[in-house]
């Protein structure tokens, strides 16, 4: 088990460091066209566990998910300082290459969105481009990951077909096992079930439950429930910053600042 | 006048509007092909499309305009693929590259739509002074330039529309998966793929259509065009010089030509449909 940071300040994040941190997040400061959007961010996310991000819309947490991966990159007149390692490494240091740091992470979007290929192509395109030419290998990394997302049964008949012809929920698992395909160390999710019905979100939660064991997950989400159902430590973010992070039934039963208590009964969104 | 009784009124009167504008666009497509067709079918036969010009274009009654229909299909399909090559990795670059909102594509953009809306004489024109500084005459491939010219600012800012649509979503997760900007770009295109057929289609229609460009780059010959250097017949001005001859019968193959002309549009329309739907299934 990891030691729980403490949570009092946000500085107590860094003077108590996780165990084993496989992501931290030090002094990170992102302008976005002059507007303060993240402010002082200092976190460290263990291993193998899922964290949620929550906070009222327009806080900072989207912004906080895409800097994890880089995508924040493509924003105009973002300035960024602060640095976030990855296992150890800064990924916006000198050496730094996007592409390899964007292989590291998965991301599952707001809504599913396949690429304009078959269901095969669509987990087979990570492993292609990453230099993995044999077709038998292929196959062996479409099947595993499609099983890996219970998709497997499903479209094994039609692995040819465009993937645009699966239902939303179908879509969603077959993004993750496009993303798993690759060997990410991360998966990113973003509101990952927004536009799920009530079945195919259990179906993505339940995976996430299942991949942490391999995997290290941060989701940003808007639904409480869910942050409580699939999620060891949650993140409050509102107004830029981090102001409370912790073991989820501590942040959501036990809020610790006035603000993430209002938000947690509802109070604020 | 209660509100709802004014609201149901505007509705009316909006639905009429849009009503007849419908009916005028349908009645003048109509009354153009049936005066194409009325004027036209009489001139038309086998002759018309697979001989040469007998007499001469201008007072000719006799054989066809085989050379302008292959003149045309030359000038055109060439001119609209060399758009294509053109046109498409400019607004890859603009919008993957660059991004749509930094500020050289922002002017670009601008540049294009000023560029899209020149007149083709204006083309025809820089492509004539072009020619005749380098000392070409009028010919195949002075045409090709100058309505390649013309078609490129088409096609980037059909295909710039036509990445708009496209969710950052996708690109993001796309990205996510460690491509670089190419393989990005790759993705991109395959996802607008029925949408690039329309584009390459407007630029076909405009570079086929066009006469104030090829009349003075193009010139016009009564022969097949066999070599790109030598002055080629397209159909727009075969239409043109037929209808300004005095002769009656001349001016009728001018309406069959013109026949050919919409035929050989309406095929490049119906397949580019059937290639859309293709894509679209798959």
């Amino acid at each position: 088990m990891h030691s729980y940071p403490s949570i009092e300040t946000k500085e107590s994040l860094i003077q108590h460091p996780l165990s084993e941190p496989h992501i931290e997040i030090k002094d990170l400061n992102v302008h976005i066209d002059g507007r303060h959007i993240l402010k002082n961010i200092n976190l460290a996310l263990p291993n193998n566990s899922v964290t949620s991000i929550i906070g009222p819309s327009g806080c900072g947490k989207t912004t906080l998910l895409k800097t994890l991966n880089r995508l924040v990159d493509d924003t105009k007149g973002v300035e960024i300082t602060g640095s976030v390692l990855v296992n150890g490494e800064d990924i916006y240091g000198r050496n730094a290459e996007v592409t390899h740091i964007r292989k590291k992470m998965g991301l599952l979007s707001q809504k599913p969105y396949p690429l304009p290929m078959s269901i095969y192509d669509n987990v087979a395109y990570g492993p292609r481009i990453h230099g993995i030419k044999s077709k038998k290998e292929l196959d062996k990394i479409v099947e595993t990951q499609l099983r890996n997302v219970a998709l497997w049964d499903e479209v094994k008949d039609r692995l040819g077909h465009s993937a645009s012809g699966l239902s939303i929920g179908q879509q969603q698992r077959l993004c993750l096992a496009r993303g798993l395909a690759v060997e990410p160390e991360i998966i990113l999710g973003d509101e990952s079930t927004s536009a799920l019905d009530p079945l195919s979100t259990a179906k993505i939660e339940e995976l996430l439950i299942e991949l942490k064991k391999d995997y290290t997950i941060v989701l940003v989400t808007h639904i409480l429930r869910q942050a409580r159902r699939v999620s060891d430590y949650i993140l409050f973010v509102y107004g830029g910053e981090i102001l409370e992070f912790g073991p989820t039934e501590q942040v959501l039963l036990n809020p610790q600042h006035e603000i993430t208590k209002q938000y947690v009964k509802g109070f604020i969104s | 006048m209660d509100n709802t009784k004014r609201r149901l009124l505007n509705e009316k009167i909006a639905k009429g509007f849009m009503h007849l504008s419908g009916i005028t666009v349908t009645a003048s497509l109509f009354f153009i092909v049936g005066t194409i067709l009325y004027k036209g079918l009489p001139y038309l036969n086998w002759d018309m499309v697979s001989q040469l010009p007998k007499g001469g274009f201008y007072i000719g009654k006799e054989g066809g305009i085989l050379n302008a229909i292959l003149g045309s299909l030359y000038l055109a399909g060439v001119a609209t693929a060399l758009s294509a090559l053109i046109g498409i990795p400019i607004s890859l670059y603009l919008n993957v590259y660059l991004g749509g909102k930094s500020r050289i594509t922002q002017f670009s953009k601008l540049l294009f739509d000023v560029l899209y809306g020149v007149p083709s004489i204006v083309y025809g024109a820089v492509g004539f002074g072009i020619m005749v500084y380098f000392g070409i005459r009028a010919s195949l491939l002075g045409g090709i330039i100058t309505v390649t010219l013309l078609t490129v600012p088409i096609v980037v800012r059909t295909v710039d529309e036509l990445i708009k649509t496209i969710p950052q979503d996708l690109k993001n997760v796309t990205l996510s998966l460690g491509t670089t900007r190419w393989e990005l770009a790759k993705v991109m295109l395959r996802s607008i793929r029925a949408g690039l057929l329309t584009a390459i289609l407007l630029a076909f229609g405009r570079a086929i259509g066009d006469v104030a460009g090829v009349l003075l780059t193009t010139g016009f010959s009564d022969n097949l065009p066999k070599y790109i250097d030598e002055p080629a017949a397209t159909l727009p001005l075969a239409i043109f010089f037929q209808l300004s001859s005095p002769i009656p019968e001349v001016q009728g193959r001018a309406y069959a030509s013109a026949l050919v002309l919409t035929i050989i549009i309406l095929i490049i329309v119906v397949c580019t449909h059937i290639l859309q739907s293709k894509q679209k299934n798959r």
